[in-house]
């Protein structure tokens, strides 16, 4: 089937099988391989993208069900060089040891700060609840949300991941200008 | 793992999608959000040779009233439901278990007919849906019909839906102001219940007039606490006659055993959190 799906700012277009995931796609077609596969069973999030501007399980979403969408990835959160002020919170507060969850786990944090600029640590560990880390006991990843929520202003959403100049569609929530580390 | 080859075809009606399960044969399979699905597909425990995919059909989305009812869309995220304003002050029981189904990604691709079709007897939206006196729209080769919840789960993931057909949408009488909770039992890392209970009660004065109380996962279909909705009707609502009429939860359920929990337990369970989801209906 021939699905045209735009990631990163980028669209692309393509035959795939049916059955081929959304991860896969990303990595083996597109070779986006920021975005990682950690399970069988739909339960680590470490294949955290974004569909349209909300979160979702890569692994358990169809290439062909994204057909006509936009996807966004940890590698399209950069801007020029500068991390997402997410990115930049995980690496300030050592939010990661092995770092196999990050990106799965920024994407998520992302989410979360779009729908709640301001989370306490409850809201943050409900809103990262679908994201396992089997090293770091989540401390100083809560601490890199909370200290990103410092840094931005409200929500970090869609807005966030524009491609400067590109009029995309943007999700339904409220979004803000922060762009990508640009500040 | 990859899921085995299939066929995917994505129509853009129900009756498209209906003519297309017909012409696909028996091991076709409808994908809503595929959060249940796509897991089985990754482990290779079923093989569909059709994918049905209800994603592009823009009527099964969204949530209307319609007189004394609302009318919720099968393809309607969890996301939305948790959010939805006419849910929200009709329907809060539905609004508070959707909060405690899975996690955030999930909830985005997930959708409330997709659970309600999938029948897992641990899922949260089955108990509220037979609480709420709910009843499914389903559509098939031979038309439509509507089955009550009472009627709509026969055994474990089964229910009165033949293959071919699709839930369309589920309505749901108003419970405008009652008070609702969802109150879960489950492992940290594990959102699925061992047991949940759903409790909303409407009051007159100090009094509950009528309460409505039904259990996930204490048999192989979700059931009805009707012990404790008689025990309450009529009482003050205080912290006395809550637990009495709780006592009466595990009446005649015969759950079933699992890794998790053994009947006693869950019976034991069963009585506990119906006590703690009626004082907390109450508080909120
Ligand atoms: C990690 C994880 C944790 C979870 N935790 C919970 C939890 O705590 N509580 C809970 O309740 N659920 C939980 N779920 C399940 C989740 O709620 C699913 O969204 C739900 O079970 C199925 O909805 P779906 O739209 O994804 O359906 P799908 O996966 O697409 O379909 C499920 C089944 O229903 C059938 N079907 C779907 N829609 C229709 C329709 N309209 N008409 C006819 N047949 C249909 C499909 O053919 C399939 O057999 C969890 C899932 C995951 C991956
Ligand atoms: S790879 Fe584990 S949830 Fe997607
Ligand atoms: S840093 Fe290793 S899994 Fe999270």
């Amino acid at each position: 089937m021939r699905i045209t799906v735009t990631v990163d700012g980028t669209s692309y277009t393509d035959d795939v099988e049916p059955r081929t995931l959304l991860v896969h796609h990303l990595r083996e077609r597109l070779g986006k391989v920021g975005t990682v596969v950690g399970c069988d069973t739909s339960n680590c999030g470490a294949c955290t993208v974004h569909l349209d501007g909300h979160s979702v399980k890569s692994c358990s979403v169809l290439a062909v069900q994204a057909d006509g969408c936009e996807v966004t990835t940890v590698e399209g959160l950069a801007r020029d060089g500068t991390l997402h002020p997410v990115q930049q919170a995980f690496h300030d507060n050592h939010a990661l040891q092995c770092g196999f969850c990050t990106p799965g786990m920024i994407m998520q944090s992302i989410d979360l700060l779009a729908d709640n600029p301001d989370p306490d640590e409850q809201a943050v560990r409900e809103g990262i609840e679908g994201n396992l880390c089997r090293c770091t006991g989540y401390q100083n990843i809560v601490r890199a949300v909370q200290d990103a929520a410092h840094h931005m202003r409200p929500g970090a959403g869609p807005e966030a991941e524009r491609v400067a100049g590109v009029d995309q569609a943007t999700g339904s929530r409220a979004a803000s200008s922060v762009g990508g580390g640009g500040e | 793992m990859i899921p085995a080859p299939f066929d995917y075809v994505a129509p853009s009606t129900v009756d498209e999608a209906v003519r297309a399960l017909v012409d696909a044969g028996e091991d076709a399979k409808v994908i809503a959000g595929g959060q249940s699905l796509l897991p089985v597909l990754r482990m290779r425990l079923a093989a569909p040779t059709t994918l049905v995919d209800l994603g592009r059909i823009a009527e099964l989305r969204g949530v209307r009233e319609d007189g004394d009812a609302l009318v919720i869309g099968s393809m309607t995220t969890h996301y939305d439901v948790q959010r939805d304003p006419l849910i929200g002050e009709h329907a809060a029981l539905l609004a508070r278990a959707t909060d405690t189904v899975a996690d955030p990604q999930v909830r985005h691709r997930g959708t409330f007919g997709g659970s309600i079709a999938h029948a897992d007897p641990a899922g949260d939206l089955l108990a509220p849906a037979l609480a709420l006196d709910a009843e499914m729209l389903v559509a098939g080769p031979a038309g439509r019909r509507t089955v009550p919840a009472a009627d709509f789960f026969d055994d474990f993931f089964t229910t009165a839906m033949s293959p071919e057909e699709i839930l369309v949408e589920v309505r749901v009488p108003k419970h405008t102001g009652w008070h609702a909770h969802y109150e879960k039992f489950n492992r940290v890392a594990q959102a699925w219940s061992m047991v949940a209970v759903a409790a909303t009660v409407r009051t007159e004065g100090g009094t509950i007039a009528e309460a409505r109380v039904g259990l996930t996962n204490m048999a192989s279909v979700p059931v009805r606490a009707r012990g404790v909705e008689q025990a309450l009707v009529g009482q003050a609502a205080t912290p006395e006659t809550i637990r009495a009429a709780a006592e009466h939860a595990a009446e005649g359920t015969n759950p079933t055993v699992d890794g998790n929990a053994d009947v006693e337990y869950r019976q034991q369970l069963a009585r506990v959190l119906t006590g703690r989801a009626i004082s907390a209906a109450m508080a909120g």
